[in-house]
């Protein structure tokens, strides 16, 4: 009977988000406050019904409710009960429920902080997220019930997929989603301002945080996928241009491009189209990302749920959304002229130019990840397209974007010259070739010269995001959390490009068949493959092999790498042993017995592997600070932000 | 007349970039595209003999032989109608098994499909997109799909 409750709630919420977009849209444009009245209350009963389905869902989980066919099929009753509420979003189904009611959340958050916006404007805002809503909400129901019962009920469930049972990838998909379903919001607010045919600088102030805090999540969400997929996969490594991963990170290029675009916007009120069509298109990879993710059309590591209905239904979705609002663009946007002009060098024009950057970067990862559906959709020849199209392109474009943002963060809004800031230019380029250099040799011995530069640039960039705080502070200035944040995400932007230039240049790997007592050279350092013993979980067993890392003869420390069989599913799964260091990862994953007492390794020396998604959370801290900045707290935003509106604040 | 001339320079320099940009881009992209081949189209001399590809199909029943001690193995990949030998030396995915879908890339040596990296799938009912297409466009006779 409650599962049934759930479903009948999803309906009921389903209504409800036809009612907030009809009366959001329709009331907005007639400009009756009493249309406009419904919106609020049918936001806030869509976040209670979906609410209530996920509490029923979850009560499914915990209580072994085997005959509800999703239950079933990803839950069991050996499964811990952490995992047995993660196991909600483990699968198609559960995932999209977790999707709609972030939707849900967002706009709840939004119909609650928008009411010192106009109201025919925030009205609009929640109605085109009503839309959105409507959409998931049908195709839930309509291709993907979670709330399906099996008849007879399952004796047992078949268990969540072994590879989903870990900490990190738990909390992977809501961030994920939360980035996603975020820039829903942006999306909605460049919607919005479309229909109104006005976007001035306050707009843009409004929708900056909104953005900015969808991002931050989104950098989070990507970083723990990532660092889950180094950890549990067991093949080493950060990033394998996997579609799944690049379905992430397309929305994310674009996002980082829309926040900066943003900035322009509401400093300068330039770039209005160009951020107009920046949050149209975060959106679309977004559910492009979903599309790419959930039809199962691609071959991936991690595409779990394959089923071309739904893939139908996102594509018939993503095609109404993106379309219209593209057609509302070309109809709109002409009528949104940006009044001042701008000097090559001021930074109006390095924001343009890492626009162009980003998107191009975007642009790539787009090509390689959908050349071999396109081709596929053609009939032509199957394909795929290697990391090598990434890895060529990639550094090019990432070493430009250095340039722009080491250049361009001395550069001032309107008018300037690169040289008027020569001075800082010069000693920054300089310690950072100092550092950089100083640092990887001595740390690490030379390597590939495009590791180096790229050690040198991610250094020029943290050096540059420093001149302006320090000046501050010699100046006894205030460091509004706007500037602060933005120089900790700069930075993180940097180390970022410093860990995968020296993760990428001075990786050792290698794989190796061991007997206990052999061992293996790995750079300075060996692995000493010691024993193997047998280990017992919850709900699998499995071995563990000891190995001990060795430095110029001397242990310096040991590792243990585990081979899983969950029981359930008959899965085998790999968990690898993982020492870190400061300045790089022991990295050992165990194979399978190859006969002969002997077990293939993988091992592995990762220099500052960590710090790529170190690098993700300083980014993410940054815009969290950014979003706490005094302006968007304000009250009375309008008017403080005005006095605020210096052209010293750098944001 | 100045003016003109800049920005008859900058036009000229922005084209020449973008030209630049896409060339380097449609090479990069033609070196690291794969083409997907089955068994059948290989034994038909369909595949590149110097190029690196990617092989798809079930590995066949009783066909994996492990060199005891060591990282090689041998195996049989098949479309039920032709079969083509692979050897790989390397650590095989979890999921890879007998009787299941396999894509793997490397280049043909001799009639040997010599294979530098063995896909993983994480799910047990996992079969390649492209192995299934494989077999629905070109469905192995009734008797073969039992069994190798």
């Amino acid at each position: 009977m409650i599962p049934e409750l759930g479903q009948f709630a999803l309906v009921l919420a389903l209504l409800l988000s036809a009612a907030q977009a009809v009366f959001g849209l329709v009331g907005a444009h007639r400009g009756d406050a009493r249309w406009m009245a419904v919106v609020r209350p049918a936001v806030a009963g869509q976040f209670v019904l979906v609410s209530f389905a996920m509490g029923v869902l979850i009560h499914a989980f915990v209580t072994f409710d085997f005959s509800v066919l999703y239950v079933a099929s990803n839950s069991n009753s050996a499964l811990p009960t952490f995992y047995r509420v993660s196991a909600l979003w483990g699968a198609h189904e559960g995932s999209l429920l977790l999707w709609v009611w972030i939707l849900a959340s967002w706009t709840l958050a939004v119909a609650a902080l928008s009411r010192n916006l106009p109201a025919g404007f925030a009205s609009r805002v929640m109605g085109i997220l009503g839309i959105v809503s409507l959409g998931f909400l049908l195709f839930t129901l309509y291709t993907s019930n979670p709330f399906t019962r099996l008849f007879p009920p399952a004796a047992d469930g078949r268990d969540l997929n072994p590879v989903l049972q870990d900490p990190a990838l738990a909390i992977h998909p809501p961030l994920l989603y939360m980035g996603y379903v975020g820039f829903a919001v942006a999306f909605a607010f460049a919607c919005a301002a479309m229909l109104e045919g006005k976007l001035d600088q306050t707009w843009a102030r409004w929708t900056r945080p909104w953005t900015t805090l969808a991002w931050c999540f989104l950098s989070v969400g990507i970083a723990l996928g990532s660092w889950w997929a180094y950890y549990e996969l067991g093949w080493g490594g950060y990033w394998f241009w996997d579609p799944v991963e690049n379905a992430s990170f397309m929305p994310w290029l674009v996002g980082t491009a829309l926040i900066h675009s943003l900035a322009v916007t509401e400093k300068r009120g330039l770039f209005k189209s160009w951020t107009l069509l920046l949050a149209i298109l975060a959106f679309s990879l977004s559910l492009l990302g979903t599309f790419l993710v959930r039809s199962g059309v691609l071959v991936s590591v991690h595409s779990f749920a394959a089923d071309p209905a739904r893939g139908f239904f996102i594509l018939v979705f993503l095609v109404i959304m993106i379309l219209g609002a593209l057609i509302l663009y070309a109809w709109r946007a002409p009528l949104l002229k940006s009044p001042a002009g701008f000097d090559g060098g001021s930074r109006e024009a390095f924001l343009l130019y890492n626009n162009i950057a980003l998107v191009l970067a975007a642009l790539v990862v787009f090509i390689g990840t959908l050349a071999p559906l396109v081709n596929d959709a053609l009939g032509l020849q199957a394909i795929s397209v290697g990391p090598g199209w990434f890895s060529k392109s990639f550094p090019y474009l990432a070493l430009a974007l250095v340039v722009l943002v080491s250049v361009g963060i001395h550069s001032a809004w309107k008018r300037g010259r690169v040289g008027e800031s020569g001075r800082r230019l010069i000693i920054g380029a300089v310690a950072a070739l100092v550092i950089g250099l100083g640092f990887t040799l001595s740390v690490y011995g030379p390597g590939q010269w495009l590791s180096l530069v790229g050690v040198v640039f991610g250094c020029w960039v943290i050096v540059s995001s420093l001149f302006d705080p320090i000046d501050r502070w010699r100046r006894k200035l205030t460091l509004s959390r706007a500037v602060l944040g933005m120089t900790i995400a700069h930075m993180g932007f940097g180390v970022c490009v410093i860990a995968v230039s020296t993760v990428e240049a001075y990786t050792v790997e290698r794989d190796v068949a061991l007997a206990p007592g052999e061992t293996v050279a790995l750079g300075d350092y060996a692995y000493r493959f010691e024993s193997l013993e047998p280990v017992e979980g919850p709900n699998y067993d499995g071995v563990r092999a000891k190995i001990t890392v060795l430095r110029d003869g001397l242990a310096v420390s040991e590792i243990f790498p585990e081979k899983r069989n969950y029981w359930v599913q008959r899965s085998t799964m790999t968990e690898a042993g993982i020492d870190t260091r400061w300045n790089m990862d022991l990295f050992a994953a165990l194979g399978e017995d190859l006969g002969a007492n002997r077990w293939s390794f993988r091992a592995q020396l990762r220099p500052l592997i960590n710090y790529v998604w170190l690098a993700a959370g300083l980014m993410a801290l940054g815009g969290a600070l950014a979003i706490s900045d005094r302006r968007y707290r304000s009250r009375q935003q309008a008017a403080s932000a005005a006095a605020h509106d210096t052209a010293a604040e750098a944001t | 007349m100045i003016a003109r001339y800049k920005r008859m320079w900058m036009v000229g320099g922005i084209v020449a970039g973008v030209g630049l940009a896409a060339w380097l881009a449609t090479n990069a992209f033609r070196e690291n595209v794969m083409f997907f081949f089955d068994p059948s189209q290989i034994v038909a001399g369909e595949a590149p003999p110097d190029k690196r590809f990617r092989l798809g199909g079930m590995v066949a029943k009783g066909s994996v032989e492990k060199t005891s001690g060591t990282l090689d193995v041998h195996f049989l990949v098949t479309d039920f109608r032709h079969t083509v030998p692979v050897s790989y030396s390397g650590i095989l995915p979890d999921l890879f098994r007998e009787g299941q879908g396999v894509v793997a890339h490397g280049r043909m040596n001799g009639g040997t499909f010599v294979a530098d990296e063995i896909l993983a799938k994480h799910d047990e009912k996992y079969m390649p997109p492209e192995v299934a297409k494989s077999l629905k466009d070109n469905p192995p006779p009734p008797e073969a799909a039992t069994g190798t």
